[in-house]
């Protein structure tokens, strides 16, 4: 009965997270974007280090739509959206759920800049459907959405608040810890902040910087502190991709984790697939910040531990 | 790992106070924890990683005796050996608003360091201080604050009076009964 109340609490929430969604939609199909709907059961999926599917069967549960986006992409369709649930084992935490919701879209001829531009785009278009203006109060502060945005390369972000620059947190091998204990706290609190070009080493699929290769042409959205969203201008290099895909795997094998097969058909397709950038936006934690609310159990009606 | 785990660290026990699953985009599984020292009661915050491991730390409860109360010292005896120890006012923690003269209680040690106590469920104290019980306040759900005999303060039903013994939830503490001697 306390489960069902506890449901029933969440009216409201439920209400303007299906709002959201619902202007998120009108946003993309007001922009001539072709939504779409992959295959959540897939027998390949795209390696990365620290991502573990969910296997079922002979095949995984998607940890996101990417590679079929892009078989997509590739095929012709230069604006897809797609809004569906994505699976990844043990991740469990303030943020993070086993099974989640994903906003990915992909723009043919985007670049990573160009696609800032439009993600600010979007969640003042959704701010505005929803009704919250040009200011969201979240957790006691005020994020203005007031564009455009603050922008800040990781290094100059290691710089302002990091105890070591980024290239020395890269060779000592703790450039996540800093990141979660030093960065992250910092970022997106008085307006969303956009952190851009991390180092390539860590960003499975994006495209190396033409004058900087050490550095991938790759950013995330960070709002209230939360990493709201990943994006990149995406590789299209087949032999690179493969490259990749068995470097993964080898550090999966010697950290004692499955390795898992590769998407031969993607890397076929690959090759072909047009310049594009593409974005994934974490639904929960985005009704999170329009709820104004601390955990992602909040703004779901199920967590995994009342199933 | 979890909330309430207590792991040895450079010889030293700390207890995790909270634990959170963090994943930085694209990176690796970390778990933002605070930790507290046992002994020293400092705090500090510690990132670990998935393949971390820790040692757990080895910890001993006796029952012991509670003495008396000294210039923020809290002495216990152990009826046995009739070995004493001492708590800070930090380890002692709630438990202060229970501790009775005589009042059987655990000490958990950390080789011979005394670290925390834990009090009965159940304690019966003497309400020292209330008001009158006016009439008017037996409306049901109604409830008056009074003292006790260790200084704490508690919400009880406005016909418990002064001088009358009482039973308390350690646990939540508050009120459950009164208690005829």
């Amino acid at each position: 009965m306390e489960r069902d109340g506890r449901l029933a609490d969440k009216r409201e929430i439920l209400w303007k997270r299906a709002g959201m969604i619902r202007a998120i939609r009108d946003f993309f199909t007001g922009r001539e974007y072709l939504e779409v709907e992959t295959p959540l059961l897939i027998p390949a999926l795209i390696p990365e280090t620290y991502i573990d599917a969910v296997a079922c069967g002979d095949s995984f549960l998607h940890t996101s739509p990417e590679l079929h986006m892009k078989r997509l992409l590739t095929a012709g369709h230069p604006k897809i959206f797609q809004i569906c649930k994505c699976f990844r084992a043990g991740e469990r935490g303030s943020n993070h759920l086993p099974e989640f919701t994903m906003l990915e879209w992909y723009c043919r001829g985007m670049d990573y800049r160009r696609l800032m531009e439009e993600c600010e785009e979007l969640i003042v278009s959704v701010a505005a459907d929803l009704g919250s203006g040009d200011v969201i109060n979240y957790q006691g502060g005020a994020i203005e959405l007031q564009r455009p945005w603050e922008t800040i390369s990781v290094r100059e972000a290691f710089a302002s608040y990091a105890p070591m620059s980024m290239d020395k947190a890269v060779t000592e091998n703790c450039f996540d810890e800093i990141m979660v204990s030093s960065i992250e706290p910092r970022l997106g609190f008085t307006q969303p902040t956009f952190i851009y070009d991390y180092p390539a080493s860590g960003s499975a699929l994006a495209k190396e910087k033409k004058d900087e290769p050490v550095l991938a042409e790759r950013f995330e959205l960070y709002m209230g502190g939360k990493e709201i969203a990943n994006a990149c201008s995406e590789l299209t290099d087949p032999e690179e991709h493969h490259r990749r895909f068995l470097n993964v795997n080898r550090h999966r094998h010697s950290a004692g984790k499955s390795i898992y097969p590769i998407p031969e058909h993607f890397l076929q397709d690959v090759a072909r697939m047009p310049h594009a950038a593409g974005i994934a936006l974490g639904v929960d934690r985005l009704a999170m910040i329009f709820c104004d609310l601390p955990a992602i159990d909040d703004v779901v009606s199920f967590v995994p531990e009342f199933l | 790992m979890k909330k309430g785990l207590r792991i040895k660290i450079d010889n030293e026990p700390y207890i995790v106070t909270e634990f959170n699953f963090v994943k930085p985009g694209k990176g690796q599984a970390l778990y933002r924890s605070k930790l507290r020292n046992m002994i020293t009661g400092a705090q500090f915050e510690r990132t670990f990683r998935s393949v971390d491991t820790f040692e757990p730390a080895d910890l001993e409860k006796k029952k012991m005796q509670y003495l008396y109360q000294e210039q923020g010292k809290y002495c216990f005896m152990d009826n046995e050996s009739y070995e004493q120890v001492f708590l800070t006012e930090d380890q002692v923690g709630e438990a202060k608003n229970f501790l009775i003269d005589n009042l059987e209680v655990e000490i958990l040690f950390f080789e011979d360091n005394a670290l925390e106590v834990s009090v009965p469920n159940f304690v019966d104290l003497v309400v020292i201080r209330a008001d009158p019980w006016a009439k008017g306040d037996s409306v049901s759900g109604k409830t008056k604050p009074v003292t006790l005999q260790t200084g704490y303060q508690i919400q009880v039903p406005p016909f418990v009076e002064e001088g009358e013994k009482i039973r308390v939830d350690t646990r939540s503490g508050e009120y459950l009964t009164r208690v005829k001697d």
